[in-house]
């Protein structure tokens, strides 16, 4: 952590202290700002604040019970974080999963990145003073986090992926359930853009505001809607195609302008073809079929099969006292999180715990572009830079 | 499509070889994973040479961790992850670092990118490198003592 004296540079600059409490930075941040008047002539950003140590504690717990850490690490995309360390876990065994579990799973991130985009735009639309915006997006965020409840049994922290699948079978009415949110959604995003496309105070706060060229974006490693508001169409689902993706039919959002109102209208984009996604999922979704693959040692047994097979019940005893080994070896996955390339390394010794587990998370990496993106510019434009770069800090600081 | 992403990754090697035929020590091939191995003292030319030359053009670093394999010698492994947006194709990257007073050469001038995640190697692991223009913890306090991602770290921290 950077002390005060420190950070004071040349005479005639001041250095404003902004955060750890800071509304505007959406939860524990805290930059140093030198200033000169009103602009910023550096900024330092302070993190760790919200540092768990997960990857530590994964090291110390068999693959399967680590899941539940992961949903807390970017506590806005908690299905995401499932989905790179399963993916991750059944590189590592060689564990081909199931059609029909693989659309479920690109149903519920593609959900998932909808709400976690609205929680975006309502808290940045917030921060620039349209506060009604707010209401709305968390209204609509609300029916995605009901739909969750009915799957998974809960709100946030899902751990509803597994490796292997999923933890439970689809609950009775959920086509309907979805489809009416999807339904409601495209006139609903309208209404935001309405609200706020061309209204001339939303302009005036973030075009021209918080501007990087595409090339120095790709040398700081930023990924996601920041990059491809500079023009450049990466996106994992597209050029790494995981869990099907492949099989989809979307569009990648791009703009060529790279400020703060090139990444807005880039995540609203988002959310439309999301529910693209989400509608083709629905469709490849068939009401039978197996929601886990058949892998006896990995993969819990049935509770029927476990009180008239003896073989269910020693797997069943050995994957929770024991768990599973992969061989040894390493692997990185990456997924398109809502905040750009959430990445997973598990390096397995051959033992029933990970020898390391790593998180490359996005929110991490894009804010160290935030120094570059506000550099010159006014203080209040800081606020808007922070926001568009759209950071969780529990991804942060992991 | 695993035979694509092999014959990438075999032009790669063919590419890095015919640039200096010492850069290759070993390549791990890993369910459809295609790391390479360098000498601890060609990590930065090499790197600089899958950004640079363009028909490599690795312009962005996804990744930068470190594995501890303590008590083993060399003791800890660096991993890099590359990617080339242009062309598609990720690649890893990966050399060994003694333990006693590790150190190891920043691929920040390489990939400014690699600031922070080298910040948090040094961080975690108390691995130092050379060349890096900002070497401070970033996660934990200032005050912290020791490595906590280290093996010999216990979880529930010093007694």
């Amino acid at each position: 952590m950077t002390t005060v004296e420190t950070a004071i540079g040349q005479n005639k600059t001041m250095v404003l202290n902004m955060g750890p409490q800071h509304p505007s930075t959406h939860g524990v941040l805290r930059v140093l700002l030198e200033l000169d008047g009103e602009n910023v002539v550096t900024a330092d950003p302070d993190i760790g604040y919200l540092h768990t140590g997960i990857e530590k504690s994964c090291e110390h717990k068999t693959y399967s019970q680590a899941i539940t850490l992961t949903d807390r690490m970017d506590y806005l995309n908690p299905l995401g974080n499932n989905l790179v360390y399963c993916l991750a876990v059944e590189k590592l065994l060689g564990l081909e999963v199931p059609k029909r579990a693989q659309y479920i799973r690109v149903m519920m991130v593609e959900l998932q990145r909808i709400s976690s985009h609205l929680v975006w735009l309502g808290t940045h639309a917030l921060d620039m003073g349209a506060m009604s915006l707010m209401l709305y997006c968390f209204r609509e965020r609300e029916e995605i986090l009901k739909i969750f409840e009915r799957f998974a049994g809960q709100r946030m922290m899902t751990s509803y992926i597994r490796i292997g699948g999923l933890a439970l079978e689809p609950p009775a009415g959920w086509r309907e359930r979805v489809k009416s949110f999807v339904d409601m959604m495209p006139p609903r995003v309208e209404e935001y853009e309405e609200l706020l496309t061309n209204n001339r105070i939303w302009q005036g706060r973030l075009k021209g505001v918080g501007y990087l060229p595409p090339e120095t974006l790709i040398a700081m490693s930023t990924t996601g809607p920041g990059l491809r508001a500079a023009g450049v169409a990466f996106d994992n689902r597209k050029a790494f195609p995981y869990s099907s993706y492949e099989e989809f039919d979307f569009n990648v959002p791009t703009r060529t302008e790279s400020d703060c109102y090139a990444r807005y209208l880039v995540r609203v984009q988002e959310i439309r073809e999301s529910l693209k996604i989400v509608r083709q999922a629905m469709d490849k979704i068939t009401d039978q079929g197996p929601f886990k693959a058949e892998a006896p040692g990995i993969i819990p047994p049935e509770r029927e099969k476990m009180k008239t097979e003896m073989e269910a019940l020693i797997y069943h005893f050995k994957i929770f006292t024991e768990g599973f080994s992969p061989p040894p070896g390493e692997v990185y996955v990456a997924v398109e999180s809502p905040r750009g390339e959430l990445g997973c390394f598990i390096a397995s010794d051959g033992s029933p715990k990970p020898l390391r587990v790593h998180f490359r998370s996005p929110s991490f990496v894009n804010l160290q572009a935030l120094p570059l993106m506000i550099k010159g510019q006014l203080i209040a434009d800081t606020v808007a830079a922070i926001g568009t770069i759209d950071i969780v800090l529990g991804d942060v600081d992991r | 499509m695993p035979e694509l992403a092999n014959a990438n990754a075999r032009a790669v090697v063919d590419r890095l070889r015919t640039w200096n035929p010492e850069a290759i020590s070993q390549i791990v091939e890993h369910r459809g994973d295609t790391t390479i191995v360098v000498p601890h003292k060609l990590l930065r030319a090499a790197a600089k040479q899958c950004k640079e030359d363009p028909q490599l053009n690795f312009n962005l670093l996804s990744d930068a961790t470190c594995v501890d394999r303590f008590p083993a010698e060399p003791r800890f492994e660096l991993n890099y992850q590359l990617l080339s947006i242009p062309r598609s194709v990720r690649i890893g990257l990966r050399t060994y670092v003694a333990g006693q007073q590790p150190v190891a050469d920043s691929l920040e001038p390489v990939w400014p990118g690699a600031n922070w995640l080298e910040r948090e190697i040094f961080d975690m692991f108390g691995i130092r490198f050379e060349g890096h223009s900002d070497l401070r913890r970033i996660l934990l306090p200032d005050g912290f003592e020791g490595a906590p991602l280290r093996r010999d770290y216990p979880t529930e921290g010093p007694r």
